[in-house]
């Protein structure tokens, strides 16, 4: 990774060009990312259609309150993120790496809500496949639910990681000044996937907790 | 016939411009990228095709002959892990796509170079963890993973699910290049209707490469998950589904074919113009099949399941959508021999390996008509006739486009040529050679011989020993390709920039290219595919 030379790599031919093509390849992963999911959804849509009932009883043990907070944390995590490639757009460094590194502040607040809801199944017994100890559901139906909401929010929260790695990298690179008004593409792609991130909670929360 | 004599080659090329082995390790260069993946899935087929010769040894007599009925599965699993994986998937879209697909349209790199170099070492990662788990014990659930048995099976399944896992990311990142590219890096004048349609092959190929890996992966984790920490989302004792697993599989797997073939058909279009110096036929057409097969390909995973306890009506469904891949196949292939059709055809191995591929792939293809008939299908599931199918394709087809591409990039590539006469010599011993090993394998199957089945009765014995005997020819082929290959690299004649006197666009540029693939910007005059003008276009 060249460091300190210029961004514009030269067989791009225009930075409009680059630009384009950054954006290109990362709608192009984000579509592969959604076919990742769409896996667990669809296991999701055929053990809900074998197990109706315990399904919704499953989803009464999940704390959908939390949930609730969880969701607004994220939804305006991804408005400070837009906010960043607003900033950075008209060249404001610092201001850009300051509203980035509050909607990082709230992804951390989604994953701290996560980890204590996962301390909470992990006491219950709430656990997926052979851990499962749930005695009010049976393991019939039971521990499927809870594998598929542990892998949906488990895969959800590893892409959060990533998610909070690449926003940590943004800032870096907003307050280092690497980033201008000129030079801004890592911004929109990195805050496009952290959008994507956002977007998979919005299915993964009423699928999980507003079963009725 | 004529070459373009009086083009200079470059005299500095991506070759000689730099000689460590660190700068073949960091490049970033698109063309040594593709070399280094060709040299792996060579090694990779190599090693596939130790399986197989040890497959065909063993099933020469009815009874045990060299191993054991345990190591028996673990063969057919590896061979088949490693042809799929490690060699087919990536042979032709990795190795050529990478060399050739810039060039041809006029630009000095894939879109992000830096993936493309990490493509290589996740492929690396991904195969050293599928060897390390071949090493280990195996796996012996054969290369689909069928569960409730892969999640209960005591062989090294689980770094095998993962390296697969792995390889994946290999194929979504040169698929997302591919298509970036197509859409940034044209060069002037090389307008849509201009891209030839080999780069139009691997579009499509790159569509179903990033829609479809993601859904093998996450399934080949699930059942990672469920062997190493028992979550359980397929086992019937907790309520789950098997069969999901299936749907999901071939959910990829069966669009996986078509991110083999379709490169491999691109190839063909490629060389029919070449060696029938003969503007392509139904350009439009070609193309348009090429997404026709990519879409119906996502349609008809279910005919893998006719008897697995899908509904009558949902086989129909998929038993009808699978035809329609044969309708956009013929289209291809009656655009190939409309081609050839009053052409001047200078009748080269490539074009040998074209005609194998044509006559190979019409049974193949209508073969899998034949399967995809439910009521047929019934009697043919898990024989040696489904064997013989998919091998129709995936060898028939797909390696000979791959050898195809080989001999006639092969100047491009490292600018020797090969050696005709061995060249032809092993070309027609590979094409009989598979004749002989897989038509008895249709009997065989059509007779009721199961797959993957340690022993069989011994009046299927002649059959056997016929196919094997074929299976050595193949070998003896393939040997003889290496080595005069190798020799061709040191001692082959010197290649002039254009030796087959070919419109294709990746010849504007020297064979070997320059390091940043023309020494001046290329002008993309001419239409594609274009013989009208007598002699080879001018070399930037």
């Amino acid at each position: 990774m060249s460091t300190e030379t210029s961004p514009w790599e030269e067989h791009f031919g225009s930075r409009e060009n680059q630009n384009k093509a950054a954006q290109l390849g990362m709608w192009i992963f984000l579509g592969s990312e959604v076919l990742l999911f769409t896996n667990l959804f669809v296991g999701y849509g055929v053990y809900r259609y074998y197990y109706p009932d315990i399904f919704v009883e499953g989803s009464k043990h999940l704390e959908a309150g939390w949930a609730t907070v969880q969701t607004l944390l994220l939804v305006t995590s991804s408005l400070f993120v837009a906010l960043a490639v607003h900033y950075i757009r008209q060249g404001r460094q610092f201001l850009t790496a300051l509203v980035l590194l509050v909607g990082m502040g709230m992804g951390l607040g989604f994953l701290g809500i996560k980890g204590w809801e996962y301390w909470k199944h992990w006491t219950e017994g709430a656990l997926p496949g052979e851990y499962y100890r749930l005695e009010e559901l049976p393991v019939r139906g039971g521990s499927l639910f809870f594998t598929l909401y542990f892998l949906l929010t488990g895969l959800h929260a590893v892409h959060m990681l990533v998610a909070l790695g690449l926003l940590g990298w943004l800032v870096w690179g907003a307050v280092s000044g690497k980033y201008t008004a000129e030079y801004h593409i890592p911004v929109e792609v990195g805050g496009l996937y952290w959008h994507l991130v956002d977007v998979f909670w919005l299915f993964i929360y009423p699928l999980l907790y507003l079963v009725e | 016939m004529n070459p373009s004599a009086g083009s200079s080659q470059p005299a500095i090329t991506y070759l000689n411009h730099e000689t460590t082995v660190g700068s073949w390790l960091l490049t970033r260069d698109h063309k040594r990228i593709g070399v280094m993946f060709l040299v792996l899935v060579i090694l990779a087929l190599l090693l596939g095709g130790v399986f197989a010769m040890v497959l065909r040894i063993e099933l020469l007599t009815p009874g045990p002959t060299i191993i054991s009925a345990m190591t028996y599965n673990r063969m057919f699993t590896l061979h088949g892990v490693t042809m799929v994986w490690l060699f087919m998937i990536p042979a032709i879209p990795s190795a050529f796509g990478n060399f050739v697909l810039p060039i041809m349209l006029g630009a000095k790199d894939v879109a992000f170079p830096r993936l493309n170099l990490a493509s290589v070492y996740i492929y690396v990662a991904g195969a050293g963890l599928t060897l390390f788990g071949m090493l280990w014990s195996g796996a012996d659930t054969g290369w689909t993973f069928y569960t409730p048995y892969s999640t209960t099976s005591p062989t090294a399944v689980a770094p095998i699910l993962l390296g697969v896992f792995i390889i994946g990311f290999s194929t979504i990142i040169t698929g997302l290049n591919f298509i970036t590219t197509v859409h940034t890096l044209r060069a002037p004048g090389m307008h849509w209707s201009r891209i030839p349609l080999f780069v139009w092959a691997l579009y499509g190929t790159s569509v179903i490469q990033v829609v479809a890996t993601p859904v093998l992966g996450m399934v080949l984790l699930l059942v990672f998950f469920e062997r190493v920490f028992g979550v359980g989302l397929f086992d019937p004792a907790r309520g789950g589904d098997p069969v999901l697993f299936q749907h999901m599989f071939w959910f990829y797997s069966h669009p996986a074919v078509y991110i083999m073939v379709l490169p491999a058909m691109g190839v063909i279009t490629e060389v029919v113009c070449a060696f029938s110096r003969k503007n392509i036929f139904g350009y439009k057409m070609i193309a348009a099949s090429t997404f026709g097969i990519a879409f119906v390909g996502f349609f008809s995973w279910g005919h893998h399941m006719f008897v697995s306890g899908q509904s009558t009506f949902g086989s129909g469904v998929f038993g009808v959508l699978s035809m329609l891949v044969a309708i956009f196949t013929a289209i291809k292939i009656f655009n190939w021999v409309a081609t050839m059709y009053g052409g001047s055809i200078d009748l080269r191995v490539p074009l040998l390996y074209v005609l194998g591929f044509i006559f190979l792939l019409v049974f193949g293809g209508m073969t899998g008509v034949a399967v995809a008939t439910t009521s047929l299908d019934v009697h043919w599931h898990d024989t040696y006739f489904i064997v013989a199918h998919f091998h129709y394709i995936m060898v028939g087809a797909v390696l000979m486009a791959f050898l195809a591409a080989l001999h006639y990039w092969w100047p491009k590539m490292f600018g020797r040529v090969y050696p005709e006469r061995w060249s032809f010599l092993a070309a027609s011993t590979i094409i009989f050679g598979f004749i002989v090993t897989f038509l008895p394998q249709f009997l065989l199957g059509n007779l009721g011989m199961p797959r993957r089945y340690y022993q069989y009765p011994a009046e299927l014995q002649w059959l056997n020993v016929l196919s094997t005997a074929g299976a050595s020819l193949l070998a003896f082929g393939f040997t003889l390709i290496g080595v005069y290959l190798l020799w061709s690299l040191r001692y082959g004649r010197v290649s002039t920039a254009n030796p087959w006197g070919s419109s294709g666009y990746e010849w504007y540029s020297g064979s070997p290219p320059a390091p940043h693939n023309f020494t001046e910007a290329p002008r993309f005059e001419r239409e594609v595919h274009d013989y009208t003008v007598p002699e080879a276009p001018r070399v930037y």
